[in-house]
């Protein structure tokens, strides 16, 4: 069987099948990120913690052959890479931006010095789940053949969205980031709610950098991200920090970004490289449809220092 | 827990004195607050109110003297002390969180708040809490959707919650509306005799003392100036007290209008977005005459500032015209030079200024790019800056440290002056002015209102927004009300009455 036999239907079933492979690291970097966000800092830094990320899972796995060491191991550096951000932002007149800009070289960089020797070999997959088994058509089995990973995406984004009201910990986080003054007046230290929300957001950008590495596209190359790190925090901004939003967000650009090699494999032949864009101008026209100049942004933490 | 039924304390500071370095904030101040009393600190910006309130609250330690909480001597070294004892602050401006609803706000800022919260439980407890309250107040909307009334109320009620038993309320009225200033202190008062609570109110409004508070101390320049029972004083002698022998500036008496002044303003059919883009603002007809102050009354919030920012420029217009003498007006700068346009925007920190400039150069914005003939320069003069700037300084007596210090150091007050002094030099043919006078004191309103009317007797015409009542029934020659976005009522100030205009201001009408 190939690809003709389904016909056109072959388009959306590609497109469901890349929005749940293409959309986990989206989900688990926005989902940091979101974190981050809601307690009143921006954390740029996070496409290289997801680089860095997929370089110390593959590296790991590689070594240990455990794709579950590698998972912890990208954790880790991404929480040691949140912290650093944190740490360096509590000083005065520190620019959380322009440290997030360096900590994003800087991670890429570190993650293309020590990832050189781990080009070549081969390291175990994190594994999926078939949903697909109870279809004889290949097409059906690979679109439905869901990583745990991105399970976990979904669970976690619930997770969040009831923690964020129902917790002292969520709702500390949101006071924070609306307001430092408020904060500190129910003698809360903000720098230290932030420092632990950087963490968190840097170790779930990392398990974001595991799954490109360990899962989809499943190996580790110098190209592995192209941005996905920056488009999620776009991601944020427009899922307005709500992270049932960030999950549908996910999903959407995941799915935009199957869009040309679905087009590819049912025989489009031309210009669907213009599709493969498809991503990054979804981006472009949401962020302008979303946007006014004489509105301000509903729903945004007030400490950010974007809408500040 | 947080139980609001703790009864009321009394709270005396004996002998209060406070140095930085050689500068004496207060010096040797001994009040008393007796149990369930309504007291009121009156005094100058700077004249050490806030600095006597932060010892009692512990956010400074004083240099000597001491505290009495119910009659006994207790030491305060921290806010959580003052807390434990059921002393409670609320700040002049809202500390609550404005993306948190009224209840997650309440919960959130309890001592012990359990990891997970039940909020069926919580939400059980609010409302037998909120029961025994006199505020009605929607606890599951989001802070920020509250009007400044209801924000006001609900930092009270946080207080309460925390079961504090003596607040402290730092010029609680002076970002709410007559109606509900009255509303807000009335209620606290109702609390007061029922010995619920004691409340310590620093204000500078006379006519609130006299109506709520039992006793009134009075501070100047760090001392303790005159104390005694309300019904005993009147307002000259508590504003002898408070100011001192230095003189009042005194408001220019009305010269009459001309019958036959020109119209300098003219609005019409105006249509602009809201900030939430949802509703308009929707101005049918207004007009300005030379020589005349045009007052726009309404309950923040009802399109006023929306008005301002078209004619200041800052919001574009759907529909409409904004004529001055007689040729439109797009806000540019050079045709606010052209038409002698002048404003001065509420906030000026924010909206008039550029906080980290100099004073010098924060009052040469209109001038500093023309010459003496009005002719544009290709070189900007420091020195004629300079010169400019200290002549304006000296004749608005703007109190700066230097020229050179940035505008953001100065005292709300200077920082008025310094916006009035920039923009009533020269001719000015429209003024438009909001809120001159928010959060200044005595000295500084009567100034500012003293100003304003000199403008208007120049021949000026003069909109003015504001949000107190009484600086509009003191200074227009007619008022219109705006609610919901346009404006619903009109009168000359012969036949104003704040009982009609309160009623169009509520949207009943």
């Amino acid at each position: 069987m190939d690809a003709t036999e389904i016909g056109l239907w072959g388009v959306p079933l590609a497109i469901l099948g890349g929005a749940i492979r293409v959309s986990t690291p989206f989900i688990f970097v926005s989902l940091g990120e979101a974190i981050t966000e809601r307690s009143g800092r921006i954390n740029l830094g996070l496409e290289g913690t997801l680089v860095f990320g997929a370089m110390t899972a593959y590296a790991v796995a590689v070594m240990t052959n455990s794709p579950w060491l590698g998972l912890l191991a990208a954790a880790a550096a991404g929480l040691c890479f949140g912290l650093f951000h944190g740490w360096i932002c509590k000083f005065p007149k520190v620019n959380d931006i322009a440290i997030g800009i360096a900590l994003m070289l800087f991670g890429s960089g570190l993650a293309f010095f020590f990832g050189k020797p781990f080009i070549k070999p081969k390291a175990p997959n994190l594994p999926a789940i078939p949903f697909g088994a109870w279809s004889d058509i290949p097409q059906v089995q690979a679109a439905l053949d869901v990583n745990v990973l991105f399970l976990i995406g979904a669970a976690l984004s619930l997770v969040l969205w009831w923690a964020f009201r129902n917790t002292r910990a969520g709702l500390i986080v949101r006071v924070v980031g609306d307001s430092s003054d408020a904060a500190r007046a129910m003698g809360l230290n903000p720098n230290t709610v932030r420092l632990l929300a950087t963490g968190v957001g840097g170790a779930l950008a990392g398990i974001g950098g595991a799954y490109l590495s360990l899962y989809y596209p499943g190996s580790w190359t110098e190209r592995i991200s192209s941005g996905q790190g920056l488009m999620a925090v776009a991601l944020v901004i427009f899922a307005r920090w709500n992270p049932l939003g960030c999950f549908a967000a996910a999903l959407l650009f995941g799915g935009a970004g199957a869009l040309g090699p679905a087009l590819q494999s049912v025989g489009v032949t031309q210009g669907y490289y213009l599709f493969y864009a498809a991503p990054y101008i979804l981006t472009l026209i949401i962020m302008i449809a979303t946007s006014s100049p004489t509105r301000s942004l509903a729903g945004a933490p007030g400490e950010l220092s974007i809408t500040k | 827990m947080h139980e609001g039924s703790r009864k009321a304390v009394g709270v005396e500071t004996i002998g209060m004195t406070m140095r930085f370095g050689a500068f004496t904030a207060l010096g040797d101040v001994s009040i008393k607050v007796p149990t369930g009393s309504f007291h009121a600190l009156l005094g100058e910006n700077g004249a050490g109110k806030s600095t006597l309130v932060k010892c009692m609250m512990g956010f400074y330690h004083p240099t000597s003297g001491d505290i009495l909480v119910d009659g006994r001597e207790v030491a305060i070294a921290s806010p959580r002390d003052a807390s434990a004892l059921g002393l409670g602050m609320v700040y002049q401006h809202f500390t609550l969180v404005p993306s948190l609803t009224g209840a997650e706000n309440l919960v959130i800022s309890r001592e012990k708040v359990p990891g997970i919260i039940d909020w069926r439980k919580e939400r059980g407890e609010l409302a037998v809490f909120m029961e025994r309250m006199p505020f009605k107040l929607p606890l599951d909307v989001k802070v920020a959707e509250l009007a400044a009334g209801e924000k006001q109320k609900l930092e009270i009620v946080k207080q309460l919650y925390l079961g504090r038993s003596f607040l402290v309320l730092d010029e609680p009225t002076s970002v709410l509306t007559p109606g509900e200033a009255q509303e807000v202190l009335g209620l606290v008062r109702g609390m007061t005799k029922a010995g619920d609570l004691t409340v310590l109110m620093i204000s500078h409004k006379f006519h609130e003392v006299t109506a709520f508070a039992d006793d009134v101390s009075v501070l100047r320049k760090g001392k303790l100036t005159g104390t005694g029972r309300v019904a005993d004083l009147d307002h000259k002698a508590m504003a002898a007290m408070m100011i001192g022998d230095q003189p009042i500036a005194a408001l220019d008496s009305r010269a009459a209008p001309k019958p036959d002044a020109e119209i300098v303003l003219k609005v019409k059919s105006l249509k602009a977005p809201d900030r939430t883009g949802l509703k308009s603002i929707r101005i049918e007809d207004l007009g300005v005459h030379s020589g005349e102050i045009v007052g726009i009354a309404g309950i923040s919030g009802n399109g006023q500032k929306e008005f301002l920012e078209v004619l200041a420029g800052q919001r574009p217009r759907d529909a409409g015209e904004v004529l001055v003498r007689g040729s439109t007006y797009a806000a540019t700068r050079a045709e606010a030079r052209a038409l002698n346009v002048r404003l001065i925007p509420e906030e000026p920190l924010k909206n008039a200024c550029a906080p980290k400039m100099t004073v010098a150069e924060n009052i040469s914005f209109r001038t500093f790019d023309i010459d003496s003939n009005g002719k544009p320069v290709s070189w900007i003069s420091a020195s004629a800056i300079r010169a400019f700037s200290a002549r304006l300084v000296e004749q608005f007596k703007v109190k700066t440290a230097s020229l050179a210090s940035p505008i953001a150091s100065l005292s709300g007050g200077n920082v008025q002056r310094a916006v009035l002094a920039r923009e009533l030099t020269g001719e000015v043919d429209l003024l438009i002015v909001s809120n001159p006078c928010f959060g200044l004191d005595f000295s500084a309103v009567a100034e500012i209102r003293a100003r304003i009317m000199k403008a208007r007797n120049a021949g000026a015409a003069v909109l003015l927004m504001s949000e107190d009542l009484d600086e509009l029934l003191e200074l227009s020659d007619r008022i219109f009300v705006m609610s919901d976005g346009a404006l619903v009522y009109e009168t000359s100030i012969a036949q104003a009455s704040v009982q009609t205009i309160g009623e169009h201001m509520a949207g009943h009408h």
